[in-house]
């Protein structure tokens, strides 16, 4: 049997992963990797909204996490269609190289 | 009958409609047919609600009919509706009856204008306009004819509006206007914030049961009576009517003569009971603006050649006359006069469009004479018109001009005079009008009208007529040898062939002239004074008529109207005296323009002062060419420096302060994801070591 694995585990590595997707997105260049980073921080939050529903037996936790991958589902959506045309227009697009945008 | 009131305005409404979809296809005559039936059709309606209205009880002759809810907000609920009574169905009565006649009239006179249905499309537009004026049973619906018929008149001066005159003679007159309007706006302002609605009922009977404080009611009455001075062309307001003679006669007969006019004297007999509580200059102010305008205008008529701007100035002083009436609290006076003025002024105007018309457009009348021999019909009918507004008796002028008379006198013996003198100088040009184009000798015959001539000259070869070298357009021909029916057909046809030679206008014409020279004669028997020799029956069918509105039962005389107010006076006593006054002083003018003008035994005197009015329009002119304009670029200057300034000052502030923002901005994601990382651990240190939280 294995024992039942604190509440606060699930805490450190939602921080762990939020922690690599920050500094993913601060560090990398490659706008589909920095996307992915992003995506890592959400699911970081969503970890953290379960395990704290599950730690107080609050079912709201629970109701976040599909608001939560709803939205991300819908930015996903918008912003790999942003990507898809920047980098059909400019092959090898780094994000920095949108710093062209800028008004 | 009296709920079928939105027939009077549906009718016009029908006819503009119509003329505006097929108004070119239906051409010449059947567009002109079209719009007269339709008004006469309104006339129809209204003497069928007149009947209905005069079968009821003194009490019950007030309806209100609704057609539906036209601006409801909040507190504000105004309906489209329109108030029965006898005073807005005396003003349609008329309205409709003389529109329709001008109508039939226009058919004959504008014959053969490229424009000619769309002039009958602005007729209509003006009339339908002018009924909801006189019909609307709030200020609002007032006011929406009120605009109708502004724009109607800025339309219809500037008709032909190819000639820049004409087009700026309409822009003057609806500039003017616009002066008086923002009054009858102010008056809505002020009657809604006090009595919380623009119903006449509403406003008069607030001002019956005292309600309304006087000093509302004085800026109301104040008000409305800026509106009804430039409406109503009186001082200083006045100088857009003599240029709106710039359109067409029929025009200037129905808009700027019979109707339109008259609508602010209309206004300030409808709230009445308002002007009864306003403080007591107000009254005398109306008074003295109508006697002043009264004397100046007819002064300045003394010495005009237009046959047209003698009639425009002569209206002006007729309307004088009817603010004096209002200002005297002679409000039955005052419509009185306004229904006569408006038979015998527009018999005026559409005989000398006849005049006009038979003699090819010469408007000048020291380029006439003699026409009484070929213009019959036209001479005698406006012979009839001329001693109507001479104030002979027995014909329609005399009665109402008197009846004003007797109630300036009872007021005060200053505006007596100034009405007197002004009845002697109204005789006097009216004379000379009548003489200079009707009498004397025949001073057209050197051709008078020179432009034509040349043009006639020019085109004859044309013609094919072979009488080229007869063709000679200084030259006078044998007129009477000439006068057979065959030359008399070409004439009317065809203008001159080298003769010049005035004709008869055609019967469409004649027969509008012939029916209002009947009414100009027979016009004051709807109110005759309390003459012995009258019998009772007879006397004051229009104050009875009107009298719960204008005199409103038994407090009449505490609120210092009506013929109740006069009786103990020392003019009244003497009213006998009076007539015979009035008589001599229309006698008195009429004989002394006949002296110079006839037989010639003074000479003319017509300074050029007052040809050119006194210099009024010029001094306006120069004055908003000079110093108005530089008062306006100095408002124009704060506008752009001050006002503008303070706007552009703020969006120059937060431009600047912007463009050292921006360059924070540097378009590096990862930047922004640094600085929003940096501003959650500080919020983080925020909340964890200041605020102790956790």
């Amino acid at each position: 049997m294995i024992a039942a694995i604190e509440p606060s585990w699930y805490l450190i590595l939602a921080a762990l992963l939020f922690s690599i997707g920050a500094f993913g997105l601060l560090v990398r260049r490659n706008p589909l990797v920095m996307f992915m980073c992003i995506e890592l921080m959400l699911n970081a939050a969503n970890l953290t909204f379960v395990a704290l529903a599950t730690k107080l037996g609050d079912i709201n936790g629970q109701t976040a996490v599909f608001f939560v991958m709803v939205v991300a589902a819908a930015e996903v959506v918008v912003g790999l269609g942003i990507l898809v045309s920047i980098l059909r227009r400019r092959p090898g697009a780094t994000a920095d190289d949108l710093v062209a945008l800028k008004g | 009958m009296a709920e079928l009131v939105w027939l009077i305005p549906a009718f016009p409404l029908l006819g503009f409609l119509t003329i505006l979809v097929a108004g070119r296809k239906l051409g010449e005559p059947k567009a002109g047919l079209l719009a007269t039936a339709a008004v006469a059709a309104s006339f129809v309606v209204a003497v069928g609600v007149f009947f209905d209205l005069l079968g009821r009880d003194e009490a019950d002759r007030s309806e209100t009919v609704t057609l539906f809810s036209w601006v409801p907000v909040g507190d504000l609920s105004i309906d489209l509706a329109f108030l029965v009574d006898p005073l807005s169905i005396t003003m349609c009565l008329f309205v409709t009856g003389i529109g329709s006649l001008i109508h039939l009239y226009s058919i004959g006179y504008m014959h053969g204008d490229p424009k000619f249905s769309k002039f009958f499309l602005y007729l209509n537009l003006f009339v339908l306009s002018m009924t909801l004026l006189v019909l609307g049973s709030n200020l609002l619906v007032t006011f929406l004819g009120w605009e109708g018929v502004g724009t109607c008149s800025y339309f219809l001066i500037s008709f032909w509006h190819t000639k820049e005159a004409n087009a700026t003679a309409g822009k003057k007159a609806f500039v003017t206007n616009r002066v008086g309007d923002f009054g009858v706006m102010i008056a809505m302002f002020l009657a809604f914030g006090a009595v919380g609605s623009l119903d006449y009922a509403v406003i008069n009977d607030s001002a019956l049961a005292g309600t309304l404080t006087e000093v509302t009611a004085t800026g109301i009455a104040a008000m409305l009576f800026l509106g009804a001075v430039g409406k109503s062309a009186q001082l200083p307001l006045y100088i857009w009517l003599p240029d709106a003679m710039a359109g067409p006669t029929p025009v200037s007969a129905l808009i700027h003569a019979a109707t339109m006019v008259t609508a602010g004297v209309y206004l300030m007999v409808r709230v009445n009971p308002v002007l009864g509580v306003a403080a007591d200059w107000v009254p005398t102010m109306i008074a003295w603006v109508g006697a002043i305008t009264a004397l100046f205008a007819a002064t300045i008529a003394l010495a005009q050649n237009d046959i047209k701007k003698v009639l425009a100035y002569s209206t002006v002083s007729q309307l004088g006359y009817m603010f004096l009436a209002v200002g005297t609290g002679a409000y039955v006076a005052a419509i009185f006069h306004m229904v006569t003025h408006a038979f015998f002024k527009a018999l005026l105007f559409l005989g000398s469009g006849s005049v006009i018309h038979g003699m090819h457009e010469e408007q000048d009348m020291r380029k006439m004479g003699k026409l009484l021999k070929f213009m019959p019909v036209t001479a005698g009918t406006f012979i009839i018109g001329w001693l109507a507004i001479a104030g002979v008796p027995p014909f329609a002028g005399f009665w109402s001009k008197d009846e004003i008379l007797l109630f300036a006198a009872a007021e005060s013996w200053i505006l007596y005079g100034i009405g007197i003198v002004t009845a002697i100088i109204t005789a006097f040009y009216m004379t000379r009008q009548v003489v200079m184009t009707f009498f004397g000798e025949a001073k057209w015959g050197s051709h008078a009208n020179e432009a034509e001539a040349a043009h006639l000259d020019s085109g004859d070869g044309d013609d094919g007529e072979g009488d080229d070298e007869l063709v000679d357009a200084g030259t006078p021909k044998s007129l009477s040898a000439a006068a057979n029916a065959e030359v008399d057909d070409q004439v009317e046809t065809n203008g001159a062939h080298g003769e010049f030679k005035p004709h008869e206008s055609p019967p469409f014409m004649l027969i509008p002239l012939v029916v209002l020279a009947g009414l100009s004669i027979v016009g004051g028997a709807i109110n005759l004074p309390t003459l012995g020799i009258i019998p009772k029956d007879w006397q004051h069918k229009l104050l009875d008529w009107l009298h719960p509105l204008v005199e409103f039962g038994e407090e009449a005389e505490a609120r210092g109207i009506g013929e109740a107010v006069i009786k103990d006076t020392w003019a009244y006593e003497n009213k006998v005296l009076l007539i015979f006054v009035a008589i001599a002083c229309a006698v008195i003018g009429i004989v002394a323009a006949w002296m110079v003008y006839e037989k010639k035994k003074a000479k003319p005197f017509e300074p050029e002062l007052l040809e050119r009015g006194w210099r009024y329009d010029e001094s306006i002119s120069n004055f908003m060419g000079g110093p108005g304009r530089w008062l306006f670029q100095k408002t124009a200057d704060f506008d752009k420096g001050i006002i503008d300034g303070a706007v552009n000052g703020v969006a120059t502030v937060v431009r600047t302060v912007a463009t050292r923002a921006r360059v924070l901005q540097t378009g590096f994601v990862r930047q922004y994801a640094g600085v929003i990382g940096i501003g959650v651990v500080l919020l983080l240190i925020w909340f964890v070591v200041i605020r102790g939280i956790l």
